[in-house]
């Protein structure tokens, strides 16, 4: 693509504004929060690991990582984490409906986005429910 | 590559706000993008007024009053007013879509108007295509054969020349592929929604012998599956058909061919 506007006239063609100009959909957004979430995870994956070595370490240590998940901020983090985890799943499953060429009508695309964004809410909160009975 | 800023040389400035029409009871505000590649300034957007009363119904109608009546060097292409050739795509109201469709009275505001998004700037509201055609050339978008040429046309069933309606529609406007954030960040390599919406009109076509060929081209990691499926080609097309799908559909004709 040429960004000369004229050959030998050295002026720069500019690049036309795109991301900040754009409207947003759901479908934009959700594609995003895919992305971040996947991102997020990575972190979370760690959490999980730091516990696990905590369980082979003894007693103290376990106590000492029980104690910084059971924390106001511990719960916070584990929240993002649960609901990143859930949101990232419902996501696969959307694209995967997509891969299999299901849910490309207007309504349909918009709603799988909303429904993967509501949808992982709801169930975040139930895993919360479910583990504070549990617990 | 991903670059959420624009260059330097493509920063936006605040403009000109040009006199409003005598005598006007009903007003439009336009915020016009522009730049001049003889002016050495950069992009900026310009501030305009519509006298409703005395222009047709849709955006580009606006643009055509401007141009005749308020500022003659404002610089887009058109041509036949009638969503069919696809001159006037550029960036209104967020969206692209064509400026002869889009009616005046759908823009809530101000109407804000960009040339396609994250395009080389030829001029005001005219993109340079010239990698867009580029790309469309490179899917050989035309019959292949190797059968012998029948002595008339090459025939074909009800059922399948239905295949080809959503896909034949499409007048390559571009701006489905300049609304796709992948195409954003990896046109130079991505063939974008456009081409590969043209890509499987072929794909699909009954009489088109060259099956094979067309997806041994298209399976790479940059040309096909850069598609992550965001949306915005069938959101935006302003003719209503989906790319997305019809990418979709290469994809699973892909895996199918594997199978």
């Amino acid at each position: 693509m040429s960004t000369q506007s004229k050959p030998g006239s050295g002026v720069e063609r500019p690049l036309s504004p795109h991301l900040f100009i754009y409207a947003p959909s759901w479908t934009m957004v959700m594609s995003v929060v895919h992305r971040g979430t996947g991102a997020a995870l990575y972190f979370g994956t760690l959490l999980l690991a730091a516990w696990l070595i905590a369980v082979g370490a003894g007693k103290s240590s376990y106590d000492t990582v029980q104690w910084m998940f059971n924390s106001w901020l511990g719960q916070l983090v584990l929240l993002g984490f649960t609901w990143s985890l859930l949101c990232h799943l419902l996501g696969g499953i959307r694209f995967l409906i997509w891969d299999l060429v299901y849910g490309f009508g207007e309504k349909e695309r918009r709603w799988l986005a909303i429904g993967t964004y509501v949808l992982s809410g709801v169930l975040t909160v139930l895993v919360f429910i479910v583990g504070y009975i549990v617990k | 590559m991903v670059q959420l800023l624009l260059p330097k040389n493509s920063r936006i400035q605040t403009g000109k706000t040009w006199p409003k029409p005598d005598g006007g009871t009903r007003l439009k505000e336009f915020r016009i993008y522009r730049w001049n590649p003889d002016d050495g300034k950069l992009p900026q957007i310009d501030t305009y007024f519509v006298d409703l009363d005395d222009c047709g119904p849709m955006v580009l109608d606006g643009l055509i009053y401007l141009k005749n009546k308020i500022d003659p060097t404002l610089t887009f292409r058109r041509s036949c007013r009638e969503g069919i050739c696809g001159s006037c795509a550029m960036n209104i109201d967020g969206l692209n879509t064509l400026a002869c469709t889009k009616g005046l009275d759908e823009i809530k505001g101000k109407v804000k108007v960009y040339p396609l998004p994250h395009m080389p700037v030829v001029k005001d509201l005219i993109p340079d295509l010239t990698g867009f055609y580029a790309q469309h050339r490179a899917i050989e978008p035309w019959l292949k054969t190797v059968s012998p040429t029948p002595q008339t046309e090459w025939l074909q069933s009800h059922d399948d020349r239905a295949k080809l309606d959503g896909l034949y529609e499409c007048i390559l406007c571009a701006s489905c592929s300049t609304s796709c954030p992948s195409y954003w960040w990896n046109g130079d390599r991505y063939l974008g929604p456009a081409v590969l919406l043209q890509a499987y009109r072929w794909l699909i076509d009954s009489r088109d012998e060259a099956t094979g060929d067309r997806l041994d081209e298209l399976e790479d990691p940059f040309r096909l599956y850069r598609c992550h499926t965001i949306m915005n080609c069938a959101n935006t097309c302003p003719k209503n058909l989906n790319p997305a799908k019809a990418i979709a559909e290469i994809k699973k004709m892909l895996i199918e061919r594997r199978l």
